[in-house]
């Protein structure tokens, strides 16, 4: 499938292609810009380039790959820093620089890597399509090897030593070849045989996120949040701290200082649950927002089918996104390039079905091989002018179970994370509560409870102070408003440049058990007759 | 006939002894022209256009399709006719010229010199567009630059390789505030324990590039004055209010490959200080409604977040080299309104703002900078032990939270007056007022780190809610 450009505008090229299937990728002009074709009318197609198209010419070749944009999956992801386009960003940087050159390719895995294999099957063995076949030790994970999703048979032959990823591990008896890795289109979801219902809390390490708004296992939560609210430094503390097997965090069009940090950290920092490096346990998708747009709209995909393929090995993986709404942002450049009919503020009229099916990826499922995985989302967004009726924020409330808003206001007053506890709500709730009732703290239910109607009566009291002044309150109520600081400054605050970034669930339950104690001893006392300054002085010392 | 020798987008040397000249024009529109029977243009390929009255403009392909070529002319398209005038395709993209002479130039969007003296012999040509930088190649920012404005390196720290702009209200004096900066900004070094009296002054090759985008004659000759007067060197860009709107697009990008140059070929420390953004904004909404794009929000096209990124994203510094590009840009806030697209889509970008206030400008307070809503992203990793002085973060927290606790109390003061509050929320108000007069506010005198820094101590300690 050869042909030429006819056609050029910004990153839409339109091309003279026979036979293209929609959605196949192409590779355009004499430097094979990668581009997917969206579009085709009669013999010419338009073809959405993910590269930069500056210099690209009229009558320069095109052909078409015969396949859709794909991934490559195998051993060696872990640890990787990839682009929207999963070009891996380290080993393009000692090929060609400092800075970003179009058109340079280089394949996502390193093919010259030597992988210790372990056969799980023998000789003769019949595997099914997906099947396992054997693993090799990535980090501290088994990597599984499986058959091509589309094979079966009996095995010819299965290697008992190390491999690179460039030679098959094994050979069906139809002579079809089983290799370390295999490429899987980033658009299609892969398979599992069931979802399950998202029952286990997933510790953030975050107090207010454990605490108020726990997210499940599988789950979806949202972070929106004007600029300013600390929605990367949330984001990236969760990456750091929660408790999973894997992190891939997606910066998506952001700043390339903010993924400079993070790559320092993570070399640098250690995992508080396995110990291990951070890094070890990390795949990052970075397309800062200087990078070409269209790898942009492609990078969350890129990264959520590499998030599933580590789920199907059964781990517990998250996939952090910042932001989404860059994401949604290039959909729309795109769309309006591609002069299609705008919806609510621009953006396509299929930003929200877009949205929800790339969140529905997200779950606790039992994999093909009968195995749990689960694959969380934590997606922040970036709603202009920190409006949250703008369209990518209420597609993405529709679908995500949590949502956690973050509120100027707090952020103005350093109170970070700035979580508002009276907007935010996590649909996972009770369920996940019940968990931490049976399995740890009886007390997790009740003090939550508690702590709520202290911040909620906080609220009426304010409204009352702002009219009367402070002192126009009752002991109790003076009481009630220093508690309620307590718990704002020393429960929901975590700074997250010092020890306190993390806090166990056993941390977590047992600071705010201090505040509340604090509280029920001195609601005593006062009612003993005690003056209320010298109860409030007994917490300072 | 022209003859020139100039390296194309590949890298290689390509001699164009014979430029055909098309007088094939279809159409003209605004900034547009449209050219027919070309023969394999290039997407951002340069183009001359040569008008009937004998005036040469530069331009840039920006749409092809077939042998019809979509050109966008930087310059005045008035008098262009589809008979007579003629375009060149150059076979190469737009391109900075560059060499260390370019130090103490003043030019205008175009590149071209406006200070009277010749052209200077270029050593190298790089397309003014740039290339992103490989994020895994980025070094972090961490080294602390003096700017000597108490209020931003107490409390909004800048760091080498940070984009930082100020984000203004018309008829604020927010080209004071950068004027200030421009003549104080030094690189230092801190003391490395409390007792240590001294930060040390790096020796560097610290410059500036100045990008004025539709400036107006009397902010044009105030920047004058002060660029003139700064004992580091300058290069300048001028784009005037009168001047063509494509050249806005242009002067930024233009600034920054020299910028870019003097930083990672040169190893130099550049600042680059570009105003006013909201000029460019608004150029970018012309030349989107004339290529008659759709409109996003308030008319500014879909893609403005991408192109500003493209701009600021060139601030930052790389693993292993010496240079750095750090960045300040101004933006006026149309209406005083901080969710206005502009300053909203550069506050997405930017690691932090400087925001200033027109209340504390009421108050006589210079520069007037609301701390509140102000924040250097970067802040953290350049200050305290080996960058300003160990005691910063904490001296930095304490005054914010009290000055937040403070204006709070001002609403409260304002319902149930000063007498009605309690000794504590009075210290606190009077701690924002003794903040803002002492502290944010400095006329004249430039303020070095450890001075700025013992004032805020001195603060918290007159004003410490435990007495």
């Amino acid at each position: 499938m050869r042909g030429t450009i006819i056609g050029i505008s910004g990153p839409t090229v339109t091309v003279a292609v026979k036979g293209l299937k929609l959605y196949d990728m192409v590779l355009v002009g004499h430097s094979s810009l990668t581009g997917e074709v969206v579009r085709i009318e009669g013999d010419r197609a338009t073809v959405q380039v993910y590269e930069d198209t500056q210099g690209l010419a009229v009558g320069e070749p095109v052909e078409g790959t015969g396949s859709p944009l794909t991934v490559r999956l195998g051993p060696g992801l872990l640890s990787g820093i990839f682009d929207g386009l999963q070009r891996p960003l380290q080993r393009l940087q000692e090929e060609s620089g400092p800075f970003m050159r179009h058109g340079k390719r280089v394949s996502a895995l390193d093919d010259t890597l030597k992988w210790t294999f372990h056969p799980l099957k023998q000789k003769g063995d019949a595997v099914l399509p997906g099947e396992i076949i054997g693993y090799v030790n990535e980090s501290s994970f088994k990597h599984f090897i499986q058959c091509h999703i589309q094979s079966e048979g009996n095995l010819d032959h299965i290697s008992e030593e190390s491999f690179s990823l460039d030679t098959p591990v094994a050979a069906l008896e139809d002579k079809k070849k089983i290799f370390g890795s295999h490429e899987w289109p980033v658009r299609v979801p892969r398979p599992y045989k069931k979802k399950l219902a998202p029952n286990e809390p997933l510790v953030t390490g975050q107090r207010c996120i454990d605490f108020l708004f726990t997210i499940a296992k599988g789950g979806t939560a949202i972070l929106p949040g004007g600029f300013g609210t600390g929605k990367t430094i949330l984001e990236q503390s969760i990456a750091k701290f929660a408790d999973v097997d894997i992190v891939v965090y997606v910066g998506c069009g952001e700043r390339g200082n903010e993924i400079a940090e993070l790559i320092e950290e993570f070399e640098f920092l250690k995992d508080p649950w396995t110990k291990r490096n951070l890094m070890e346990r990390s795949i990052l998708v970075v397309n800062t927002s200087n990078m070409p747009v269209a790898a942009r709209e492609a990078s969350i995909y890129t990264a959520v089918t590499i998030a599933e393929y580590y789920r199907d090995m059964g781990l517990h993986v998250l996939l952090l996104a910042d932001s989404i709404s860059r994401w949604a942002e290039a959909l729309r450049e795109i769309s309006s390039s591609l002069e299609e009919m705008p919806g609510e503020e621009g953006y396509p009229t299929y930003i929200a079905s877009r949205l929800s099916s790339f969140i529905e990826r997200a779950g606790a499922v039992e994999t093909i091989h009968g195995k749990t995985g689960a694959l969380s989302m934590i997606l922040s967004v970036s709603p202009p002018g920190g409006d949250l009726t703008e369209p990518v924020t209420q597609a993405c409330l529709r679908a995500a179970g949590a949502f956690l808003m973050l509120d100027t206001s707090l952020a103005h007053r350093r109170h970070f994370p700035a979580i508002n506890w009276f907007q935010s709500y996590s649909l996972y709730g009770k369920k996940l509560l019940e968990q931490f009732r049976n399995v740890a703290f009886a007390e997790w239910e009740k003090a939550q409870l508690k702590c709520r109607e202290v911040l909620r009566k906080e609220e009426t009291l304010r409204e009352i102070t702002e009219i009367v002044g402070i002192e126009g309150l009752q002991d109790e109520d003076r009481l009630l408003m220093s508690v309620a600081e307590m718990i704002r400054a020393e429960f929901l605050c975590q700074n997250a440049y010092t020890e306190d970034a993390f806090s166990t669930p056993e941390e977590t339950l047992l600071k705010l058990s201090g505040i509340l104690n604090f509280y029920s001893a001195s609601s005593e006392k006062l009612k003993e007759g005690a003056a209320l300054d010298e109860v409030l002085m007994q917490k300072k010392q | 006939m022209k003859c020139s020798c100039r390296k194309n987008n590949n890298g290689s040397y390509s001699m164009s002894l014979a430029e055909y000249k098309y007088y094939s024009l279809s159409s003209l529109s605004g900034p547009l022209i449209f050219v027919q029977k070309v023969f394999n243009a290039k997407i951002g390929e340069a183009v001359k256009v040569f008008t009937p009255d004998g005036k040469q403009l530069d331009a840039e392909v920006l749409e092809i399709e077939k042998d019809t070529v979509m050109v966008e002319v930087y310059g005045e398209t008035q008098g262009m006719d589809l008979e007579q005038t003629a375009v060149v395709f150059t076979d190469s993209l737009k391109m900075a010229s560059l060499s260390t002479d370019i130090i103490g130039r003043i030019f205008n969007g175009s590149s071209e010199p406006i200070d009277g003296l010749p052209m200077f012999i270029p050593e190298k040509r790089a397309p003014v567009n740039g290339c992103p930088i490989n994020p895994t190649a980025r070094a972090r920012p961490e080294e602390f630059i003096e700017t000597g404005v108490s209020v931003i390196d107490g409390l909004n720290t800048l760091v080498k390789g940070q984009k930082l702009p100020v984000f203004s209200c018309s008829g604020l004096p927010s080209k004071e505030l950068v004027a200030s900066i421009l003549k104080n900004a030094m690189l230092v070094e801190g003391p490395s324990d409390f007792n240590d009296r001294e930060v040390t002054a790096l020796d560097s090759n610290f410059i500036v590039i100045f990008a004025a985008l539709g400036l107006t004659f009397h902010d044009y000759s105030f920047y004058m004055s002060v660029l003139e007067e700064m004992k580091s060197g300058f290069v300048a860009f001028v784009n005037m209010a009168s001047e063509p709107v494509m050249e806005r697009l242009l002067a930024p990008r233009f600034a920054l490959t020299v910028a870019e140059y003097m930083a990672f070929d040169k190893g130099m420390d550049v600042l680059v200080v570009i105003t006013d953004m909201t000029n460019y904004c608004d150029a970018l909404r012309e030349v989107s409604t004339a290529r008659q794009e759709l409109p996003g929000r308030r008319g500014y096209p879909s893609y403005m977040y991408s192109d500003l990124a493209a701009i600021y994203e060139r601030a930052g510094r790389i693993r292993g080299m010496k240079g750095s590009v750090t960045m300040i840009p101004v933006v006026t806030m149309p209406e005083d309104d901080i969710t206005h697209p502009i300053p909203d889509l550069t506050g997405y970008i930017t690691e932090g703002q400087i925001v200033l206030s027109r209340e504390l400008h009421q108050k006589d307070i210079f520069p007037p900078v609301d701390v509140l809503p102000s924040l250097s992203r970067l802040m953290q990793r350049g200050i305290g032990k080996g960058h300003t002085r160990d005691d910063h973060r904490s001296i930095s927290n304490m005054l914010y939270k009290y000055y937040a606790r403070g204006r709070d109390l001002r609403r409260l003061e304002a319902i149930v007056g000063k007498e009605g509050m309690s000794k504590k929320d009075k210290i606190m108000l009077d701690f924002a007022d003794a903040l803002e007069r002492e502290f944010i506010h400095q006329p004249v005198e430039r303020r070095g780190i450890l001075d700025t820094l013992d004032r805020g101590l001195d603060l918290a300690k007159r004003f410490s809610p435990e007495i």
